[in-house]
């Protein structure tokens, strides 16, 4: 194969190739072994969201369902955005002479008593973006109103907010402001495997968070847990190679953090990425996630050079504490504790058309990509 | 929410700013987070912004090293089949 052709194919080629149905073949071979050792499926934690989409997706999921259990991880930002926060940007959007500026996942989910959708309805101005820059061009269209970005993702779209953030103040525009509601995963893993109520094969790494983070930074991983886990891209080919990977040190018992992503992630990620989010962003004392509780340093705030930009601030918006969705077991999904299945809700009263949790709204939620491709 | 798209970067505009193509399809991505990048290099797309240049070699390098798994593979497989025989 030459070099141009792996790209520009790269994203659309659904159809496997050779070496894909050489790899399947044994994988299930590779699976079925050590499933038959164990005596019991494997376990294994996706721990991104849009790994849970493409191992569905890709059939991967189905074909391999007799020997491996995968299961999602708090990798969806959406998903796990607590109640309270989501309650907050709702009421900035109810504000008058407000525009909301958002990624479309985060409209629909529901809040306490109302969500971004309904609001719109109602009349608030929400412009759904793809590109967080956009949230500037706004502030030059709309002088006379406040531009209010939310900002949720981990570490792949903290970046990007934070370049957002220093273009605002670069451009002087005084209408630009940003909430925060952003995760780092670190803490969340920690948090997840040190309190030892999981029981996990291996884990596959989420492939974009680590091309800012680096491989090495997932070390840890297998040295206080003794997890092997696999960093690997969303195509089919790698998806199937680092299973396959993943699968080999676990029948070897050999925990280590793996690169099959290498063409994407390097050793130490990517360093001017992270030098931007931190000249922007610093560490908050504790944050509160769904499923997770409330986890020390886990989430990013405005430095204090920038806190004139943190919407919570300016527009001093309080929300009543609030609690999840009653019998929503998205929690407990999300920590990889039950699969969607076992959620009493799913397929029943929550469904894709009417959603009760966020797992089931937001695209690379385990809940709607189970409904969508495994019911 | 992570979703990364390889696009191929056709035109430099600034030193912040190029123009990526993917499929005939060309749109705008900011380049900050990746210095030094050179019109022909693939980049990996999130939100509107380039992340990362994506490398042809380990791109290749990869698919090599599993052909060569599986290749050493089938053939002990084929040894074990003629030990049984």
């Amino acid at each position: 194969m030459k070099s141009k052709e792996i790209f520009s194919d790269y994203n659309f080629s659904q159809i496997p190739g050779e070496l894909e149905k050489d790899i399947t073949d044994h994988l299930v071979l590779l699976a079925n072994n050590i499933a038959h050792r164990k005596g019991k499926k494997i376990r294994i934690m996706e721990v991104c969201g849009t790994h849970t989409v493409e191992f569905a997706r890709s059939g991967i999921t189905q074909l391999l369902s007799d020997s491996l259990d995968l299961r999602s991880g708090p990798g969806c930002p959406v998903c796990v955005t607590d109640q309270q926060d989501l309650d907050q940007m709702i009421a900035l959007a109810a504000i008058k002479d407000t525009v909301i500026v958002t990624f479309g996942d985060l409209v629909r989910v529901p809040g306490s008593s109302t969500s971004l959708e309904k609001e719109k309805a109602r009349g608030a101005h929400i412009h759904i973006c793809y590109n967080p820059m956009e949230a500037l061009a706004l502030c030059e269209k709309y002088p006379g109103k406040e531009i209010i970005l939310l900002g949720v993702g981990f570490e792949t779209t903290i970046p990007l907010l934070a370049y957002t953030v220093l273009q605002a103040e670069q451009r002087k525009l005084g209408n630009f402001s940003i909430i925060t509601a952003i995760k780092i995963i670190n803490p969340a893993l920690h948090t997840l495997f040190g309190n030892k109520d999981y029981s996990l094969d291996g884990l596959i790494l989420p492939g974009h968070v680590a091309a800012i983070l680096g491989r090495k930074n997932f070390d840890y991983l297998a040295a206080d847990y003794h997890l092997p886990a696999a960093i690997t891209g969303f195509q089919p080919l790698d998806l199937l190679t680092g299973l396959y990977s993943l699968l080999e040190d676990i029948n070897k018992n050999n925990p280590k953090v793996t690169n099959l992503y290498k063409h994407v992630v390097k050793e130490e990620g990517n360093i001017k990425a992270k030098q931007i989010m931190y000249r922007v962003f610093q560490e908050e004392q504790a944050a509160r996630w769904r499923g997770l509780g409330v986890i020390p340093g886990s989430s990013l705030e405005l430095k204090p050079e920038f806190r004139h930009r943190d919407a919570g601030s300016r527009f001093k918006i309080k929300v009543r504490p609030s609690t999840d969705p009653s019998s929503c077991r998205c929690g407990e999904i999300i920590t990889g504790k039950i699969s969607p299945f076992e959620c009493p809700l799913f397929n029943q009263s929550c469904t894709p058309a009417n959603p009760i949790g966020p797992c089931m709204v937001s695209a690379e939620g385990a809940c709607s990509t189970y409904h969508k491709f495994l019911v | 929410m992570c979703l990364g798209v390889p696009m191929k970067i056709v035109e430099i505009v600034s030193s912040y700013k190029a123009y990526a193509e993917l499929m005939g399809v060309k749109r705008p991505v900011y380049t900050e987070l990746i210095p030094d990048i050179k019109a022909g290099q693939y980049v990996l797309v999130h939100a509107g912004f380039a992340i990362e240049i994506l490398n042809e070699d380990e791109a290749e390098k990869r698919i090599h090293l599993f052909q060569e798994i599986l290749d050493k593979e089938d053939a002990n497989e084929k040894q074990r089949d003629i030990q049984r025989l």
